[in-house]
């Protein structure tokens, strides 16, 4: 029997199985046999966990049907034209020195990418490194992602093949920021990447470093990201994630986080574009008297869905963390916010605080605020609170009573709101560069 | 012709009426005071004027340089030249007190065809203003009001009247929890704004404030109307006398 070329194009689960019998003999043929396993096992988890439905507890307020009922392709290369070219360099961090690595539709472009890197500090496609610190990666990649119960994360896995890939040794403080960029184009069908990231610093290290994703407008595609990240014992690392996908992309990311002892490790995470946005930050405090920290911001207008899990697990004594997540939503957009405080029986003298500030635009709008506190010590601190509210009339009128019009008066608030968090941006070029894009973002959506 | 002129003013607060008629007329170069009992409907009044949505007009007018405020937004009202200084003034975080001042300054001047100032002008000016009113410049760069104390937060107020120069200045209580410094602070920035071209009305429950600020007119509101109007002994007599004794001669009168 032969297919016809009329067949419906496979969807959800099964083009994906069907696209790991195709690619795995690619996969095998260079020459890294040990993820060969690991690929094999991740997509015998996916195929048995499959899409989650809103059955599944984590997944209540996310649905997925819009994405389960698409056909993606492999991703398609690109030239890089003017417009692509210009769209990724606006991106790009202004502060002098920064290391930036530059993927095009999940594609390494060395053109967009500035990597000298000295004294030992690597930045490289994740592939390329495979190749000559094959030891290194071997010991962390995939071994802090956990495949239970996270099937975009076994989906990843299973198509694993580049992203970006940072070792930062032992003492080295760099000042510069490190950042990658994941940009996605239009293509006549919509397509998916995996992009997989690998980031390490070593005992003592210091770094900041920058994730960004940003698809050109009207571009339809999948974004399905997973990143390792291990903070040695005593490092110090700030994380920024940045989410200004097309405004018809999928984007279902997830960020392991692993933090030996004496470690600090801050994650400030934006999620403004989509149509369907997930992000699961998962930390584990791992080691004694880590310091952890989550800001995000998140800005929802038309009908978009943004979705931000957290969890915070507090696996050994006298770790402290700190939580604020805000989100402004307009139109028709609804968030969920679920931030998971997890403190084993041992994690005594453990400090943690939570909170989740939610700014309502218009009525249509929806947040679905949760806080999850499993606490199985006893001597330990742990304070959470959320808020859902609307713009303070008093205050507008207040402005508006000095001679400030009101678009300007909103404008002004709606910046107030989200500065708690912006403010805690300590790169400077993107903290300025994100003032604006959310002054202009709801002054655009005639707010 | 008054600069304001509050015409059978009836107001509705969330489907109270509050305000039953209020008649005033305020001429340019006047200092007006307004006094009456607790919850009389003195900010309902200032509040009205300075175009609160909450307010509802349901009958008479407000007339300000000639021209209905009634359908005006609170930003026109101000751009006009109408300022007041809230007796509650507004906390709101994230927003420094000196961004605020400015966006507040320059969109005044944009509406009356004037260059903005830059920061640095703007930053020469605000200085200059908060000495004038012996402000600490620390509070410029705070969040608006955030954390301000009780006086602090009065001295703002004048500060921004200050800063904004308002031909129509209405101080809701701007003298209460004021200690006498303070209170001599604001009298002097009242006063420094009193020229032949503006007008100020001055809701205040003490004459001590009057000691300063010499009103040429008194008026006594009570339950939603302007039950009495005189000259500034007026004051002294309500001190001495409180209000009880204008109800009883209403009573009588009815
Ligand atoms: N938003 C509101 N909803 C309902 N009632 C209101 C509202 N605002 C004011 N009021 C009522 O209107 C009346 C007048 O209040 P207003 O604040 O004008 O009084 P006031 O004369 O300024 O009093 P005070 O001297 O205490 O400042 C009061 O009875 C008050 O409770
Ligand atoms: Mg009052």
């Amino acid at each position: 029997m032969t297919a016809s070329p009329l067949t419906t194009p496979l969807v959800g689960k099964e083009q994906f199985l069907a696209e790991f019998e195709r690619a795995e003999s690619a996969f095998a043929d260079n020459g890294r046999g040990w993820l060969q396993p690991i690929r094999r096992e991740a997509i015998h988890r996916f195929a048995q966990m499959g899409f989650p439905t809103r059955r599944n507890e984590q997944w209540r307020h996310t649905n997925l049907a819009a994405l389960e009922s698409q056909a993606f392709r492999r991703a398609p290369d690109v030239s890089l034209n003017e417009e692509i070219v210009a769209f990724a360099r606006s991106f790009l961090l202004a502060e002098p020195g920064a290391l930036q690595i530059v993927f095009v539709n999940g594609n390494f472009a060395p053109e967009l990418s500035s990597l000298a890197a000295s004294d030992g500090v690597r930045v490289s496609p994740l592939a390329m490194a495979m190749l000559d610190e094959g030891e290194l990666i071997r010991r962390h990649l995939a071994r802090h992602a956990r495949l239970d119960e996270r099937p975009f994360v076994a989906l990843n896995t299973a198509f694993l093949r580049d992203g970006a890939f940072v070792h930062i040794p032992k003492e080295r403080r760099l000042d510069a920021p490190i950042h990658l960029l994941f940009v996605s184009t239009s293509a006549a069908e919509p397509f998916v990447t995996h992009p997989r990231n690998l980031l390490i610093a070593d005992e003592g290290a210091e770094a900041k470093i920058v994730e960004t994703y940003a698809g050109l407008s009207g571009a339809a595609y999948f974004t399905n990201a997973t990143t390792e990240l291990v903070v040695g014992p005593a490092a110090n690392v700030e994380h920024y994630k940045l989410q200004f996908e097309s405004p018809a992309a999928f984007h279902l990311a997830t960020i392991q986080v692993r933090q030996e002892r004496a470690s600090r490790f801050a994650s400030h995470t934006l999620s403004t574009g989509g149509l369907l946005a997930r992000n699961d930050i998962n930390v584990a405090l791992a080691g004694e008297g880590c310091e952890g920290a989550l800001h995000g911001l998140y800005l929802g207008a038309g009908k978009q869905h943004l979705d931000s899990h957290t969890l915070l697990e507090h696996a050994s004594p006298r770790c402290s963390s700190r939580e604020v997540y805000k989100g402004i939503l307009d139109g028709e957009s609804s968030a969920v916010f679920n931030g998971c405080i997890q403190v084993h029986p041992h994690a005594q003298k453990t400090d943690a605080l939570q909170s989740n500030k939610c700014l309502l635009l218009s009525d249509a709008a929806a947040i679905h605020t949760q806080p999850q506190l499993k606490i199985y010590a006893d001597d330990v601190k742990c304070t959470h609170g959320a808020s859902v509210g609307r713009l303070d009339q008093s205050a507008l009128h207040y402005l508006r009573s000095r001679g400030i019009a009101e678009a300007e008066a909103r404008a002004l608030m709606i910046y107030a709101f989200a500065n708690e968090v912006i403010d805690g941006f300590r790169i400077d070029s993107l903290r300025e560069r994100l003032g604006r894009r959310i002054v202009e973002r709801f002054q655009r959506n005639g707010v | 012709m008054p600069l304001l002129e509050v015409k059978n003013l009836h107001v509705n607060v969330g489907g109270t009426e509050i305000l039953k008629g209020v008649d005033l007329a305020v001429n340019e170069g006047e200092i007006h005071a307004i006094m009456g009992p607790n919850g009389s409907g003195k900010s309902t009044l200032a509040q009205t004027i300075s175009g609160h949505p909450a307010f509802e007009v349901t009958d008479g007018d407000i007339v300000y340089g000639g021209e209905s405020l009634l359908g005006k937004k609170p930003e026109e009202r101000a751009c006009a030249g109408i300022f007041l200084a809230f007796q509650y003034p507004v906390e709101i975080p994230g927003i420094s007190n000196s961004l605020f001042m400015k966006s507040a300054l320059n969109a005044i001047r944009r509406s009356r065809g004037l260059q903005e100032l830059d920061a640095f002008e703007f930053l020469e000016l605000i200085k200059e203003k908060a000495n004038t009113v012996e402000m600490d410049e620390a509070l410029l760069s705070r969040s608006v009001n955030s954390g301000f104390s009780g006086g602090e937060k009065k001295r703002n107020e004048i500060l921004q009247m200050a800063v904004l120069e308002p031909r129509l200045g209405i101080l809701d209580e701007t003298d209460s929890g004021l200690d006498i410094d303070a209170l001599r602070i604001v009298a002097d920035g009242v006063n420094s704004l009193r020229a032949p071209h503006r007008a100020m009305i001055i809701v205040t429950h003490y004459q001590r404030l009057l000691n300063y600020i010499v009103p040429d007119f008194v008026h006594v509101l009570n339950g939603g109307r302007i039950v009495r109007s005189g000259g500034k002994e007026l004051a002294l007599e309500l001190e001495e006398k409180g209000y009880s004794w204008l109800e009883e001669e209403a009573l009588a009168r009815s």
